[in-house]
């Protein structure tokens, strides 16, 4: 009889990366369809452009890279990058401005870094400020929500505007996110409470937003619970997030929102959730997550507040990834029979 | 029903994993016909090589000495029945690089006859010196039966600047399907625990803590039993939660103690001495009964054997004997292993024999995501989260696949303890503990060669030295010899001297005139 020569462990768990990957897709089922019922079809077509190009791209950069093509294209990873884009950016958004940010993040985030695993910032984060930065405008006009607004516009509508451009009536629908016309109506030194009367919030965000937002929290949970992603990435980041958000709103609860409009509106959810625990680009250690992500949510409200774009998870994972090697160099836990983490 | 007042301590990480126990736990152990033939190979612990006492032809009783133990790390082999030695030869042994090595081959006469070679009998041992009991126990080839094969009774020999403060046996047995301690906590716990006294007598320590995981509540019943039978108040069964890798020396230390053995030292720095169930009871039959370790308890098991169970068989008895009376393979049959799954060795054939380290046999199938190819590391923290040492197994695994072996010196990558947890939770499917074993052995050749290179330099400079010394001595003698001669013909040296002025003018003058010709001497 011959025996096979491998050697221990003998045995191996149940986890592996595509299963990963789509519990992670199945996490975002209810977020994303939430986002459909307030945003229509647009959110549909950017989720199948984006899935798409992303397999089509990652097919195309292993023939290139010379890489076995079925292991890598079965693990789903371009896929949660692209639906992570897809949701990311605005309803109905123009085929090629998907195109744009996912060759950013197949081609240039990924693949020109080495492929799955070596990817030192967020693929899917790098697509977005791609876009975000080269078309502001574009990138921060999203449709009004609107119940059963998928009626409203129609499918044949939704591909026309996707790929033929500007359908008649387009900007009645479009408006700014609620992040945005707070950080419009402050720099016009309006009062907050003035802002919220205008009907376009609801009660701890932007109305739709908060839903949506829920919604990812409700798929992060999920995560949690199954053990897909651990506490502190989450937990610091929103954390953070929200202790800042109440030191300032405290000061003066006119000039800055709340800690909950904080938490529930834009992408700190997603983010959360989503986009920071990301194992690839995150810091690998405990007290370095905790670190890492409370760094995002620093840097997010710093960037809400005064900075520039008035959604910051983007900026602040890539400013963080940076940090990454740092963190994990530093924060290396003590290992079993040693004063402290690292010899020497 | 079960209770404790001891307090437990937490290790980092650790795995709850599918253990099969109930496959092989439920029946007694079963003792086998004896096989055709015993293959003792001659190393068996951790150590030097014990010296061959008998030659091809020689007719051995049971428990006779085949191999002697002169010298430090050398344990004695034994004959595992009587019989007639028909070869010393190499045989493959159980090796994870399937190596072969020096054994002897015994055919037994199936009298299983002791003659006399019974080594005389020690029925109390607290009269008697802890020193000599520990000579016994070297004597009757007593090495660590959990499978580190370290031999016991240099184990016992403890330091008498660090007092020790317990004794700790480790009952866990966490690896899964293993169940052969289970059973002879069951079946010998009053021989097991008459060890353990004596073990106590020689550390002279007032303290046994024996740990036993929470999923063999029989075997802790059988212990709680046998203590309360001898009444001994400083012998404490302890059940311990049962979490894959407790059954490890240096946790289980932690979780009955909330000490940590210090990296790159013994227990018996921390004031602990640690052994097995099966070492206590060899103990108590080298001691009080006179027996040498001749037989151990193991388990065969696994998908690829049509009847798991427990055996007590003779050292030496093929793996192929084993099967056979366990029903034989099944068709999922495709691998051989000799220890557990987690942290086994794989065997390349059934020809292997049964030794003091064999705790398991097992066989089993091939899991189908092994079939895949490994993923690219993607940086997700779990192998870092299972690790009881609190390792970061994905730096260790990068730094060693770039044969960067310094940066996974400094990552402590030889305080991890190969348990495989890291591997076990992958989801990239990584052979990490393949790398590491791999970096260890590396580091390990390279330091042998440095020590190598650095005997053979001193040697050199030694010999170097002692040329120099031999020319100096010899150019020393030289130069009186000469102070003498000169002495006596100073006229002469003097006439010499100016003989050669007068030839070094003279070629100075021919030197120079080729100078202006413009030719050259050459
Ligand atoms: S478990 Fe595997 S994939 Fe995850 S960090 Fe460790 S080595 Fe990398
Ligand atoms: S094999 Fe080593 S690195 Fe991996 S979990 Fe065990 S101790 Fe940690």
């Amino acid at each position: 009889m011959i025996f096979s020569k491998r050697t221990s462990p003998y045995v191996s768990g149940k986890q592996d990366v595509s299963s990963i990957m789509r519990q992670v897709l199945y996490a975002l089922i209810p977020g994303t369809a939430v986002l459909i019922w307030y945003f229509g079809w647009g959110i549909l077509s950017n989720l199948v452009l984006a899935i798409v190009l992303a397999e089509l791209l990652e097919w195309g950069m292993l023939k290139l890279r010379q890489r076995p093509v079925r292991p890598f294209l079965s693990d789903y990873s371009a896929v949660v990058t692209a639906w992570l884009l897809a949701v990311a950016m605005p309803a109905f958004s123009p085929w090629w401005l998907i195109a744009i940010a996912m060759i950013f993040a197949i081609v240039i985030a990924k693949h020109l870094y080495g492929g799955l695993g070596y990817n030192p910032f967020n693929p899917a984060m790098i697509g977005y400020a791609a876009v975000l930065v080269s078309y502001p405008v574009q990138m921060t006009i999203w449709p009004a929500p609107v119940d059963f607004s998928f009626v409203h516009i129609g499918l044949g509508q939704t591909l026309q505007h996707v790929f033929a451009g500007s359908i008649q009536g387009w900007d009645a629908l479009s408006a700014a996110t609620p992040l945005d016309a707070v950080k419009i109506s402050l720099s016009l030194h309006k009062p907050l409470s003035e802002i919220y009367a205008t009907g376009q919030f609801g009660l701890l965000a932007g109305q739709a937003w908060e839903w949506v937002s829920l919604a990812w929290l409700l798929g992060g949970l999920w995560l949690l619970w199954q053990r897909i992603i651990g506490w502190q990435i989450p937990v610091a980041l929103l954390g953070t997030l929200a202790l800042i958000a109440s030191v300032f709103w405290l000061i003066d609860s006119q000039a800055y929102a709340s800690p909950l409009f904080h938490l529930f509106s834009g992408a700190a959810m997603l983010g959360a959730f989503f986009i920071a625990t990301d194992p690839v680009s995150a810091s690998t250690t405990p007290t370095g997550k905790l670190f890492y992500a409370a760094g995002i949510g620093l840097f997010t409200y710093i960037i809400r507040t005064w900075g520039g774009y008035p959604d910051a998870i983007a900026f602040s994972v890539i400013i963080m990834n940076m940090a990454v090697p740092l963190l994990d160099y530093y924060t290396q836990p003590r290992v079993y029979g040693t004063k402290q983490g690292l010899q020497g | 029903m079960i209770q404790t007042l001891h307090k437990l301590w937490r290790n980092h990480g650790g795995l709850h994993l599918d253990y099969h126990k109930e496959d092989s736990n439920a029946a007694p152990v079963r003792h086998l016909p004896m096989a055709e033939e015993l293959i003792i190979p001659l190393q068996q612990h951790s150590g030097y090589k014990p010296t061959l006492t008998v030659k091809a032809g020689d007719y051995v009783y049971k428990g006779q000495e085949i191999a002697s133990h002169t010298g430090f790390m050398k344990v004695p082999l034994h004959a595992s029945t009587s019989g007639t030695i028909t070869a010393i030869e190499e045989r493959p042994i159980a090796h994870p690089s399937g190596l072969s090595d020096l054994c002897v081959i015994l055919k037994p006469d199936g009298k299983d006859d002791w003659g006399n070679a019974r080594m005389p009998t020690y029925p109390d041992p607290n009269q008697v010196d802890g020193e000599i009991l520990r000579q016994r126990i070297c004597a009757a080839g007593i090495v660590g039966m959990g499978g580190a094969v370290f031999p016991a009774a240099i184990k016992l020999n403890v330091h008498d600047n660090i007092p020790i403060e317990a004794l700790v046996i480790n009952g866990a047995e966490c690896e899964p399907y293993i169940t052969c301690d289970d059973r002879l906590m069951r079946e010998k716990p009053l021989e097991i625990l008459r060890g353990v006294q004596i073990m106590m007598h020689i550390i002279a320590t007032q303290r046994c803590l024996i740990g036993i995981e929470d999923n063999k509540p029989e075997a802790i019943a059988a212990m709680q039993a046998a203590r309360e039978e001898l009444g001994d108040q400083r012998i404490a069964i302890i059940p311990i939660p049962t979490l894959y890798p407790s059954g490890s020396e240096k946790q289980l230390i932690k979780i009955l103690t909330g000490k940590e053995v210090p990296s790159g030292g013994r227990p018996s720095t921390i004031g602990i001495v640690c052994h097995n169930p099966a070492t206590a009871r060899a103990i108590y039959r080298a001691v009080v009964l006179g027996e040498p370790l001749i037989d151990r308890y193991l388990t065969i098991t696994g998908k690829g054997v049509a009847q798991p169970c427990n055996v007590e068989v003779p050292l030496g008895t093929p793996i192929q004997h084993l099967i056979a009376h366990s029903g034989g393979y099944t068709p999922a049959a495709k691998r051989l292993a000799m220890g557990g799954p987690m942290m086994g060795i794989s065997l390349h054939s059934d020809q292997i024999p049964v030794v003091k380290a064999t705790n398991c046999i097992l066989v089993s199938d091939i899991p189908e995501n092994e079939q895949q190819p490994a993923l690219p590391c993607i940086r997700c923290g779990r192998c870092a989260e299972a690790c009881p040492a609190n390792l970061l197994p994905q730096q260790l695994y990068w730094h060693s696949r770039a044969r960067d072996f310094d940066k996974a010196e400094q990552y402590h990558l030889f305080d991890c303890i190969e348990c495989g947890c890291c591997a076990y939770v992958c989801p990239s499917h990584i052979r990490l503990v393949d790398y590491y074993r791999f970096a260890k052995a590396e580091i390990r050749t390279q330091r042998d060669a440095k020590t190598k290179a650095n005997i053979a330099r001193e040697r050199h400079d030694f010999h170097q030295e002692r040329l120099e010394r031999a020319k100096r001595e010899k150019a020393e003698k030289l130069a009186k010899h000469k102070e003498q001669a000169q002495a006596t013909t100073d006229d002469g040296k003097k006439a010499a001297i100016q003989a050669a002025l007068e030839r070094a003018k003279a070629k100075k003058a021919e030197a120079a005139a080729q100078a202006t010709t413009g030719e050259t001497t050459e």
